[in-house]
C-alpha cells in the first residue's frame, strides 16, 4: 500500500531500499529466525545509523537487547530537519511498510512494546494518513497483542509531533522533548541506550536506518554488504536540491562520486556541492572526484546544488541565519558563536572586515566545534570554514570587499 | 475574560487532559491541541493546564516559548508559513515574499488587522525539490510564484 504512490518512477529506482519489498515480510522473517539471529544478520551488514554520525546499528541494538530492564523504548528520529533533506517525507509517504515494518523488527528483537515516531512539526500534513496505515497494521495483526499468532510478541506505535525545533533531531533533545520538556540535549553519559525515554533503554533509529531493517532481516546481511563500500555499506538515499534539472531523492550506492551525482541529476556549471545540508561541508568544483560516504564526504543525504551564478557569500549568510535562529541557546560556545560568525559575514558583505578578525573567527569556529554541547553548535561552523576556505578567490578578490557581485 | 468563557476553557483542558493523560509527557500533545484550535495558547490555558499535571505555570511557559510553532500571544485565525532556507530562497522565495507582504500589508512576524492571517516565515519544510514552499495552517504548498501565493491567500476565510 502507497501513500501517496505518485511520483516519478525513474527517481525511485535503486538497488537496495527502493527494490521490491512485501509489507510484512521482514516481521514475518524475524520471528521466524529469532532474536539473535536478526542482530547477527544486522551485524554482518554493517548498517551505519543514516542521520549522518554513522553508528554501527548493531552495536546500539545490542547494548539495548542486553539490557534486562522490564520496558524498552524504540523512538523512530523522523524529525528531518537539515535544509536540504526530504528523505523521510518520501519514505513515509511511499514506504511506510519499509519503515514500520522496520520498527516492529526493531521492538521485536530488543524486547521492547512500544514505539515512538517523534514526527517534525511540519510534517503534520502526514499524520493522518500515517495513523491510518498504523490502524491498517493492526486489523492485520502486524501491531498489537500477539503479532502474527506470536504468543510472546506485543508491539505498538504511536506517533508524536514536533514543534518547529531542529535541535530535537538530535536524539537526547528528542527524547526530552517526548518528555515534555523544551528540547535541550542532554549531558552524555548516560546514553539514550541505557538511561533514554523515561530513564529506559531506548533505541532512537533515524527512518532511513530502520527503513533499512526488514531488506537486512529478509535478504540477509551478507546480501546487503555486497552494495557500496567497504566501511560504508549499502545504499543511500540523497535529497537532491538546488541547481539541477531533476531535483528529488534518489538512491545511490555508497561511494558514488560527487561528479556522477550531478551528471545523474542533470546540474550543469555546477561550482559548489554542500553536501550534508547547512551543517555538512560545501565541495568546490576542484573537488568533485570525492565520494559519498562515511570514509569521505560522509552525509545524512542532502545534496545542494549551486550553479556559477551563485553567490557563495549569500549562501553563507543564509545557513548562519538558520543557526542563530536554531540553537537553543544551552551552552555559550554555540548560543553566542554563531551570533558572531554572522556579524563577521555581514561585515565580509560590507567589505569592513580585518583578516586579524577573520582569523580570530575561524578559531572560533573551530573551538565550538570541539567545545558545543550537542551536533548542531559542533557542526554549523562547518559550512563558514569550508566556504571561506574554499571560495576565497570569490570572496576576497574577484567580488571586491565581500563578495558582492551584483548577484 | 467572561466567567462563562473560562469554565469552557477549563473544561476543554480538562478533557484534554483526560484524554493525553497526566504524565508530563502529555505536555506538548495538549499544548499542540490548543495551539490547533485557538492558534495561541493563553496565560489562563498555561494555568490551567499547570494545575491539572502539577507542574509549576512557568514550566510551561518555558516549553511554549521554546518552540517556533507554540504561542502564548494571539494569532490569527490562520498560520502562513513560508520557507527562508537556502533551496526555496534559490529557487524564488524573495519575490513571494514581498509580493505577499504588499498584498497583505504586513511584514513576516505580523498579523493582519482582520485577525484572519499572521505571516512567518519557516525553516526548510521539507519540500526543497519543490520550493518555494509554503505551509497554510497544515497543509503544504510548493513551486509557489507571487501569483500562486497570493491566489492560495485570498481563498482563506
Ligand atoms: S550546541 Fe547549540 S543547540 Fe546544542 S546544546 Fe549548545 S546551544 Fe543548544
Ligand atoms: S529549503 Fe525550503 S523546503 Fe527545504
Amino acid at each position: 500500500m502507497k501513500l501517496n504512490g505518485n511520483k516519478p518512477a525513474a527517481e525511485r529506482e535503486g538497488a537496495v531500499l527502493f527494490s521490491s519489498y512485501t509489507r510484512g515480510y521482514g516481521i514475518r522473517k524475524a520471528l521466524e529466525i529469532g532474536r539473535e539471529n536478526v542482530l547477527l544478520e544486522l551485524r554482518e551488514s554493517k548498517l551505519k545509523g543514516r542521520g549522518g554520525a554513522g553508528f554501527p546499528t548493531a552495536t546500539k541494538w545490542m547494548l539495548v537487547a542486553a539490557s534486562k530492564s522490564e520496558e524498552k523504548f524504540i523512538v523512530c528520529n523522523a524529525d528531518e530537519g537539515e535544509p536540504g533533506t526530504f528523505k523521510d517525507r518520501v519514505l513515509l509517504l511511499e514506504y511506510p511498510e519499509l519503515v514500520f515494518d522496520g520498527i516492529v523488527v526493531a521492538g521485536f528483537t530488543l524486547g521492547a512494546k512500544q514505539g515512538i515516531i517523534y514526527l517534525r512539526g511540519e510534517y503534520e500534513y502526514m499524520l493522518k494518513a500515517l495513523e491510518d496505515y498504523l490502524e491498517q497494521m493492526r486489523l492485520d495483526n502486524l501491531l498489537g497483542d500477539n503479532i502474527l499468532g506470536n504468543p510472546d510478541f506485543s508491539f505498538d506505535i504511536t506517533i508524536r509531533l514536533g514543534s518547529g525545533a531542529y535541535v530535537c533531531g538530535e536524539e537526547t533533545a528528542l527524547i526530552e522533548s517526548l518528555e515534555g520538556n523544551r528540547g535541550e540535549a542532554r549531558n552524555r553519559p548516560p546514553y539514550p541506550v541505557n538511561t533514554g525515554y523515561m530513564g529506559r533503554p531506548t533505541v532512537v533509529n533515524n527512518v532511513e536506518t530502520l527503513a533499512s531493517v526488514p531488506h537486512i532481516v529478509v535478504k540477509g546481511g551478507e546480501w546487503f554488504k555486497k552494495f557500496g563500500t567497504d566501511k560504508s555499506t549499502g545504499s543511500k538515499l540523497f535529497s537532491v536540491s538546488g541547481d539541477c534539472e531533476r531535483p528529488g531523492v534518489y538512491e545511490l550506492l555508497w561511494g558514488t562520486k560527487i561528479k556522477d551525482l550531478l551528471e545523474i541529476v542533470g546540474a550543469k556549471n555546477t561550482k559548489a556541492v554542500q553536501v550534508g545540508g547547512a551543517s555538512g561541508i560545501c565541495v568546490p568544483k576542484s573537488q568533485f572526484d570525492r565520494s559519498l560516504a562515511y570514509e569521505d564526504a560522509a552525509t545524512g543525504g542532502s545534496i545542494m546544488i549551486f550553479n556559477e551564478s551563485r553567490n557563495m557569500l549569500k549562501v553563507l549568510r543564509n545557513f548562519m541565519e538558520f543557526f542563530v535562529e536554531e540553537s537553543c541557546g544551552q551552552c555559550t560556545p554555540c548560543r553566542i558563536g554563531n551570533v558572531k560568525l554572522l556579524e563577521g559575514i555581514e561585515k565580509l558583505e560590507k567589505g569592513t572586515y580585518t583578516f586579524s578578525q577573520l582569523n580570530k573567527l575561524k578559531e572560533l569556529g573551530k573551538t565550538m566545534q570541539v567545545a558545543s554541547k550537542c551536533g548542531l553548535g559542533q557542526s554549523s561552523p562547518n559550512a563558514f570554514l569550508s566556504i571561506l576556505e574554499n571560495f576565497k578567490e570569490e570572496i576576497f578578490n574577484k567580488n571586491g570587499y565581500g563578495g558582492r557581485n551584483g548577484k | 475574560m467572561l466567567v462563562l468563557e473560562k469554565n469552557s476553557l477549563t473544561e476543554e483542558v480538562e478533557s484534554l487532559v483526560d484524554q493525553y493523560g497526566t504524565e508530563r509527557s502529555a505536555l506538548l500533545p495538549i499544548l499542540q491541541a490548543v495551539q490547533r484550535k485557538h492558534k495561541y495558547i493563553s496565560d489562563f490555558v498555561q494555568q490551567e493546564i499547570a494545575r491539572l499535571l502539577d507542574i509549576h505555570p512557568v514550566e510551561v511557559y518555558s516549553v511554549v516559548s521554546f518552540y517556533s510553532f507554540l504561542h502564548s500571544e494571539p494569532q490569527g485565525r490562520n498560520i502562513v508559513r513560508l520557507c527562508q532556507t537556502i533551496a526555496c530562497d534559490m529557487s524564488g522565495k524573495e519575490a513571494v515574499a514581498r509580493a505577499v507582504e504588499r498584498e497583505l500589508g504586513i511584514t513576516f512576524g505580523q498579523t493582519t488587522r482582520d485577525k484572519r492571517i499572521t505571516l512567518e516565515y519557516a525553516n526548510c519544510l521539507g519540500m526543497c525539490d519543490q520550493g518555494p514552499a509554503m505551509i497554510v495552517n497544515d497543509k503544504v504548498y510548493t513551486h509557489l510564484t507571487p501569483e500562486k501565493a497570493i491566489n492560495i491567500l485570498n481563498e482563506i476565510k
